[in-house]
């Protein structure tokens, strides 16, 4: 027996039995991100200040900057995961927040691109 | 009228908000400046990518007064994030739900992002 009415399961409403994902998603990322989290701090601090040459050659090493391309791209799925959440929470509208959810995947996704390249361009470039 | 000692519902402009849920709402704006931060980020690897001049001019952006500022508050943000987030991952895991519990993992999550907030406030302007 189900308490949706045929109506409501026409148009799709209720649950999409995705929440569950989302949150493995945040949740395993969130643990990665301890280390990585304090590992970028303490890794910025150490480049305050730091002029081009100084930065390449610390971003040149395999370690670093593998690490820097895990921590980008573990922040980006774990901010757009949140994002996603805060939008969900406060933007009622169907439209401006159809529009706004899926405006913070593809920034998501660009960034992970724009940030990777980055980090390589530098790491590897000449 | 006579007033009966009964429970209010916590309507935002009047309730004073105890900590634990204090905690919550500051999780999640952290969490937004968080998202800020990371755009600042990427910008600061964009800048890194484009060559030595376009990095030098970011690093003193972020060494001026207003980028300490900044890096202040996203470094006070993170630690707190991390803290609250610990938090969250042992709720998941089905501790520390009963209130004592609830506000001895508070206060040693905000003495936490006490100590280390100190710590990066030293790096940052000393």
């Amino acid at each position: 027996m189900t308490l949706r009415n045929p109506i409501g399961r026409a148009r799709g409403l209720g649950s999409a039995k995705e929440g569950v994902g989302h949150h493995w998603g945040t949740l395993v990322t969130a643990i990665g991100l301890i280390p990585l989290s304090l590992w970028l701090v303490i890794s910025l601090a150490g480049l305050g200040g730091a002029d081009y040459a100084t930065f390449k050659g610390w971003l040149s090493g395999p370690f670093n900057a593998s690490m820097f391309v895990l921590t980008v791209l573990m922040v980006i799925y774990h901010a757009q995961l949140g994002v996603q959440m805060v939008v969900e929470d406060y933007v009622h509208g169907e439209g401006i927040k159809f529009g706004t959810l899926v405006a913070t995947k593809l920034v998501a996704a660009f960034l992970a691109v724009f940030m990777t390249v980055s980090i390589l361009k530098v790491a590897v470039g000449v | 009228m006579t007033t009966r000692n009964r429970p209010l519902s916590p309507h935002l402009q009047v309730y004073r908000l105890p900590l634990l849920a204090l905690m919550s709402i500051t999780h999640r704006i952290t969490g937004v400046g968080l998202v800020v931060g990371l755009l600042a980020l990427a910008a600061w690897l964009g800048a890194a990518a484009s060559g030595p001049a376009a990095f030098a001019a970011a690093q003193s952006l972020f060494g001026s007064f207003l980028g300490k500022l900044l890096l202040t508050g996203w470094s006070v943000a993170l630690f707190f994030h991390l803290g609250h987030g610990v938090r969250h991952l042992l709720w998941d895991s089905g501790w520390g739900y009963d209130l004592p519990q609830a506000y001895a993992s508070a206060r040693v999550s905000l003495g936490f992002t006490g100590v280390l907030s100190l710590v990066a406030l030293i790096a940052i302007w000393f």
